[in-house]
């Protein structure tokens, strides 16, 4: 008897052993992140040799409860500032936020535009089938104020959860026009259209990006006062204690430097 | 050491086992979900329109499901119990695969099916002006595909188990197949036939990913419990719990008064 629960308790202990190499960067961004923060991952990794940057994507309410239930992660790069300071809030950013990109709002619509969409005022018609992400995804409450700036009163079949939910339903047919960001219709260039937004009710999104400390999962940890600059390397115990070497500031810095903005801009994301 | 205290000393083991399984797998995330309620706020947080339209529309789109499952799967079934063949195998694997597949994975091949582009909803969509993506007749046919494998493969199992010769006393008597089928199959299957319907209508009740992938996600028309418990899981979390407390007490209601049909209780 004794034996079972011993090997039942090896076998918990090394389903936890599934630990990464000593020097890994984990980082938690917004799906609207995805194709920059693959490029500037594997950038980071050519000039820091030894590191190795892992990467999740999901919609930023999603990246927010998995960090307040405990999940291990170095880096959030959020899709708006809501969020982030959400996470501030519970203690688990390292350092405070800094703005690293922006991004605006398009009308994403079939390849070619067939059904004639010249902007924000046609969601109204009655003949297209409209959908917006949920107002919880911060690309659902731009749409919302973009549309509502408009003075257009637009109906959404259904509220997406995620603005790449959104894009495959444009793709597929099923939604004549979305409201997702300009970066996103760039990235999926080869199966949608993009329709401009009129600058004046156009909305800017503002990612901003901050360092993490561990978290210990359901209550939050108290706030340290005093939290240092980017600069200060958290080598004690409440710093940023996964990324050894300071791995955790150097791809926050490296995102704000001169070559991590030239690649963000590359996919079409604005200046901070 | 006796043969006898070996066999007590195995059974001892097992059931050890069993105990650690049902605490790690079940018992534990039920004990979470308790442990993180709302207590206090329970009543306030179901108290509102939106919790009231997905409960309504979470049970009329699974009684739905669960209906339509017995009427489609039934002759389906009886089919599949009536012998082999290689028409009959395909069939099979065709009825199961809404089982083995991620139910995002249906809700796509659904689109591709039903939508309004899609092979069958695109000929729908023209000829009777219906489009059943973004409605609520859509939910219940994702719920459908996912929860009629279930009641097919148990009502299968049933007839297979089911003692022909009866039918073949009441067909020599004079009985026509269809009075056969009623007075004497049915009541001999009825035990199959609960079972099936409670699994299905639990699968349908439960059903995520086709459905927000098909049918889509808004409040009053396709927004199911489970729905609205993923968006509030992000936003509102302790909505969320409560939302995940009223499936957990729909589902063991039921679960509880079908027990004398479902769990062998001496």
């Amino acid at each position: 008897m004794h034996d079972l629960f011993t090997s039942l308790a090896a076998a918990l202990v090394l389903a936890g052993c599934g630990a990464p190499p000593a020097r890994t960067v984990t980082v938690f961004a917004a799906a609207s992140l995805t194709a920059p923060f693959e490029a500037l991952a594997a950038a980071f990794e050519a000039v820091r040799p030894g590191v190795d940057v892992r990467l999740s994507f999901a919609g930023t309410p999603q990246l927010v409860l998995q960090l307040r239930e405990g999940a291990a992660a170095d880096v959030f790069a959020s899709a708006d500032e809501i969020h982030m300071a959400r996470v501030v809030e519970s203690g688990r950013t390292a350092a405070p936020p800094r703005v690293f990109a922006t991004n605006r709002l398009a009308i994403a619509v079939a390849l070619g535009n067939p059904r004639g969409v010249q902007g924000l005022a046609d969601l109204a018609r009655a003949d297209l089938v409209v959908a917006l992400c949920g107002p919880e995804v911060p690309a659902g409450r731009y749409a919302r104020a973009a549309l509502e700036r408009a003075g257009v009163a637009a109906r959404s079949v259904s509220d997406e959860p995620s603005v790449s939910a959104l894009i495959s339903k444009v793709r597929l047919g099923e939604v004549d026009a979305g409201i997702v960001y300009v970066t996103d219709v760039a990235t999926a260039r080869a199966s949608v259209s993009a329709v401009e937004i009129q600058s004046d009710a156009n909305v800017v999104a503002r990612y901003p990006i901050a360092p993490l400390r561990a978290g210990q999962g359901g209550s939050p940890i108290p706030a340290e006062p005093g939290a240092a600059e980017p600069g200060g390397r958290g080598s004690d115990e409440q710093g940023v204690d996964h990324g050894a070497d300071g791995d955790t500031e150097a791809f926050v810095a490296f995102v704000l430097s001169a070559e991590g903005q030239a690649i963000l801009r590359s996919f079409e994301f604005g200046a901070p | 050491m006796s043969r006898s205290s070996r066999a007590s000393n195995a059974a001892q083991a097992l059931a050890v086992l069993a105990v650690v399984t049902s605490t790690l797998f079940f018992a534990l995330p039920l004990l979470g979900l308790l442990w993180r309620a709302p207590w206090a706020r329970l009543g306030a947080e179901l108290r509102t329109p939106e919790v009231r339209m997905a409960l309504t529309l979470s049970l009329q789109c699974s009684f739905a499901a669960a209906a339509l499952s017995c009427a489609l799967g039934l002759p389906l079934a009886a089919w599949l119990a009536r012998g082999a063949g290689p028409l009959r195998s395909l069939v099979r694997v065709l009825v199961t695969l809404p089982m083995v597949l991620p139910p995002v994975v249906g809700g796509v091949a659904l689109l591709l099916a039903y939508g309004r582009n899609g092979l069958v909803g695109r000929v729908l969509e023209s000829a009777f002006g219906v489009s059943l993506p973004f409605t609520t007749a859509g939910v219940v046919l994702a719920a459908t595909y996912v929860a009629l494998p279930f009641f097919v493969l148990t009502v299968e199992g049933g007839l297979r188990s089911f003692d022909r010769r009866f039918a073949d006393a009441a067909a020599t008597l004079g009985a026509s197949p269809w009075r056969v089928f009623r007075t004497v199959t049915l009541p001999m299957i009825a035990p199959s036939l609960y079972a099936g319907l409670v699994v299905a209508w639990a699968r349908a009740l439960g059903e995520f990913g086709a459905t927000i992938t098909f049918a889509g996600n808004l409040a009053g028309a396709t927004r199911t419990l489970p729905l609205a418990v993923y968006v509030a899981l992000e936003t509102r979390p302790d909505a969320a719990i409560a939302l995940s407390l009223v499936l957990v007490a729909l589902s063991a209601v039921l679960l509880y008064a079908l027990r004398r049909r479902w769990f062998p209780l001496r």
